[in-house]
């Protein structure tokens, strides 16, 4: 009989879970389907946000301007701007508040002598086209927020929820697929099935990270091209919370995909078990599109731990939270998320290696023993 | 050695395995046979512990199977699973890594099993595009990778051409020379003939047999022997205690005690020249056909 070299230690649970995260990331990077969607999806925001620019800048090819008679002589003719006398400040007031026009220069204090009076914001080109800097009144500083604002807690909604859904029914998928293929059989006679289960939260939600935080790379990048720097510095914090959020939200959302798809046995069935698993993803994009001028949902949102990560950078992002809130809800997040991986394990665990029939979740929260 | 005490388990109201028993031996090659549904693989993943046994256990040297010990076993699943998209070699790797190897010794492994089991223009590629019976030979690689202790394979050999059951056969002996219990599945019953040194029998969930292929042989084989002569040989027919089998001119195949068939040998050489004299030692067909006769229909495969 020949001498048998020792076996190897086998690797402790965090080295078993690295080593399925990193097979997990390596396997997906590496798919066509993966490199062109990830492309695609950049390519998509940085293109939204520099067409939008553009489309914001046409429209005052020629911004009409009101000027009152007393204080024509104070505004040069420039290019870009068409100017319309007006007999007094009234009248300017008037015609700014109808739409006529952008913007009107009328007397006021000042070492100009004159004031910019616009709806929410005047145009760039008569601000510099003025030798020094006016004074501006905002007639309706409100509705500054109005578009910006919905395009933005529509963005963070969106993206949580497409790189939820898609990194999702990958943890999903593969989870069956092993299932179905049965080298889970194998792998679990190798490593026990928490690690297995930690290194797919842990490989997905690197790579729906990664994603996220390319995404909000190139919108800030996008921004600062386009020259909308006053935007950035409005949701620069924001994003970073989204970001971080994303971080835990993300791992929670994972752990409930892979225990769901753990109680079928073949790709076919499932749909069925992930529909609340996909509810719970979608939730928090209809909230924040139906709700998003609603401050009382969105304060509830902000706290609830699947729907934080957008509810909570939308706060922030409309300046409604204080900086305290997020440490709160990110503790609140943090919490559930140790619960619900806890409940995650025990369902995958128990629900893994049965075959066969799907397996009731009462049913193997209750067992004593693996069946 | 690897022992199994009194396995039983049931699915549902139906009993799937009932009081199985059987021992595997230390360089041991075991052949586990029975029908479709006779409890193989039910038995196997008890073995491995992906499924609980209702009563009995299963031991290693006499002490019970714990969890980490079963990271020694090499499996080889009824159903092949292997991802898909995953490179063979890299594919062993991360099983080898999985089990403790670092990156390098795990690399090494998986490359020399790859070239021993004849694959090696196909180390790159992806498991999927592998032809079936190469993507079996990968699995009998998944299942080797790890240098296991004791070998656990469900019908290694199904669907592998002539050459492959050779190669595979081949590596199987090794390990079992080594010093490791295999056990394996087949319904290739010449496979199992040529290949096993101890066999055991299972129908309907129970153990209809076990014992070394030679013992088998001897308690259920009857003695028959084949005799070419010169002569016709028809009368044989009117020997006592000889039953003909076969009988075409010269050549016959008949049933008979030992002193009687070499009665028969001394007769023929009296009419005449033999050119064939041979004892028919009953092949392994036989002896299943003979153990598991008494079994009510086959039932659907049991999981």
């Amino acid at each position: 009989m020949n001498a048998r070299p020792p076996a190897p230690t086998p690797p402790s649970l965090g080295r078993a879970a690295l080593l399925v995260a990193e097979r997990e990331v390596t396997s997906q990077v590496r798919t066509r389907s993966f490199l062109v969607s990830t492309a695609i999806l950049l390519v998509g925001v940085l293109a939204a946000i520099v067409v939008s620019s553009l489309l914001a800048g046409r429209e005052g090819d020629d911004a009409p301007v009101a000027v009152v008679a007393s204080v024509a002589g104070q505004v040069p003719t420039t290019d870009g701007m068409a100017l319309v006398d007006v007999p007094d400040a009234d009248a300017a007031e008037q015609a700014v508040r109808a739409g006529d026009v952008d913007a009107a220069v009328v007397p006021g204090s000042g070492p100009l002598g004159v004031e910019v009076v616009a709806m929410d914001s005047a145009p760039q080109v008569l601000l510099d086209a003025l030798t020094e800097r006016p004074e501006v009144v905002l007639l309706d500083p409100a509705a500054a927020e109005g578009g910006v604002r919905y395009i933005v807690t529509f963005a963070f909604g969106l993206v949580f929820m497409m790189s939820a859904i898609g990194f999702g029914a990958t943890i999903a998928q593969n989870t069956v697929t092993e299932k179905q293929t049965r080298i889970v059989e194998i792998l679990l006679s190798a490593v026990p099935a928490r690690a297995l289960l930690a290194g797919k939260i842990l490989g997905n939600s690197a790579l729906a990270l990664g994603q996220t935080a390319a995404i909000a790379a190139v919108s800030v990048l996008a921004l600062v091209v386009t020259g909308q720097d006053d935007l950035l510095t409005m949701i620069g914090m924001p994003v970073v919370w989204f970001v971080v959020f994303f971080a835990l939200g993300f791992v929670l959302l994972a752990a409930v995909f892979a225990a769901s798809a753990s109680l079928v046995s073949r790709i076919e069935d499932t749909g069925v078990v992930l529909q609340p698993a996909m509810w719970l993803t979608m939730l928090p994009y209809f909230l924040v599109v139906f709700f998003n001028d609603n401050a009382a949902v969105l304060t509830a949102m902000s706290y609830v731990p699947f729907s934080a990560p957008v509810g909570m950078p939308v706060r922030l992002f409309l300046g409604e939270a204080a900086w305290w809130e997020p440490l709160l809800s990110l503790a609140v997040l943090g919490a559930s998320c140790a619960v619900v991986i806890a409940f995650a394990a025990r369902i995958y665990e128990r629900s893994v290696l049965r075959m066969g029939a799907r397996v009731k979740v009462t049913e193997v929260l209750r067992a004593g023993t693996a069946d | 050695m690897l022992e199994l005490h009194g396995i039983s388990r049931s699915f549902g109201d139906r009993l799937v395995l009932d009081d199985v028993s059987f021992t595997v031996g230390r360089g041991r090659l075991t052949g586990f046979v029975g029908g479709n549904g006779a409890g193989k693989t039910t038995t196997m993943r008890i073995i491995l512990g992906v499924l609980a046994p209702h009563a009995g256990q299963v031991t290693i040297d006499g002490a019970p199977v714990v969890g980490g010990q079963r990271a020694r076993f090499g499996y080889m699943p009824e159903e092949r699973g292997l991802y898909p998209k995953m490179q063979l070699v890299e594919h062993l790797t991360y099983l080898a890594r999985l089990h403790g190897f670092d990156k390098q010794g795990a690399t090494t492994r998986a490359e020399a099993l790859v070239e021993r089991l004849g694959l090696t223009a196909r180390a790159k590629d992806p498991v999927e595009s592998l032809s079936l019976g190469n993507q079996q030979r990968a699995q009998v690689a998944a299942a080797l990778v790890h240098d296991p202790e004791i070998l656990v394979l469900d019908e290694p050999f199904s669907g592998l051409d002539p050459l492959a059951v050779e190669v595979v056969q081949g590596v199987l002996a090794e390990r079992a020379a080594q010093g490791a219990p295999v056990l394996f599945s087949s319904h290739q019953l010449d496979v199992v003939e040529r290949l096993c040194d101890d066999l055991v029998i299972i129908a309907g969930g129970e153990v209809r047999a076990t014992g070394t292929r030679e013992e088998l042989r001897t308690r259920y084989g009857t003695a028959r022997h084949e005799i070419v002569a010169d002569g016709d040989m028809g009368w044989l027919r009117d020997v006592p205690q000889v039953r003909v089998d076969e009988l075409a001119g010269g050549s016959a195949v008949f049933e008979a005690p030992q002193d009687v068939a070499q009665h028969v040998l001394t007769a023929a050489l009296a009419r005449g020249p033999v050119h064939a004299f041979t004892p028919l030692r009953p092949t392994l067909a036989e002896i299943f056909r003979d153990v598991v006769a008494d079994e009510p229909d086959l039932e659907e495969v049991a999981r």
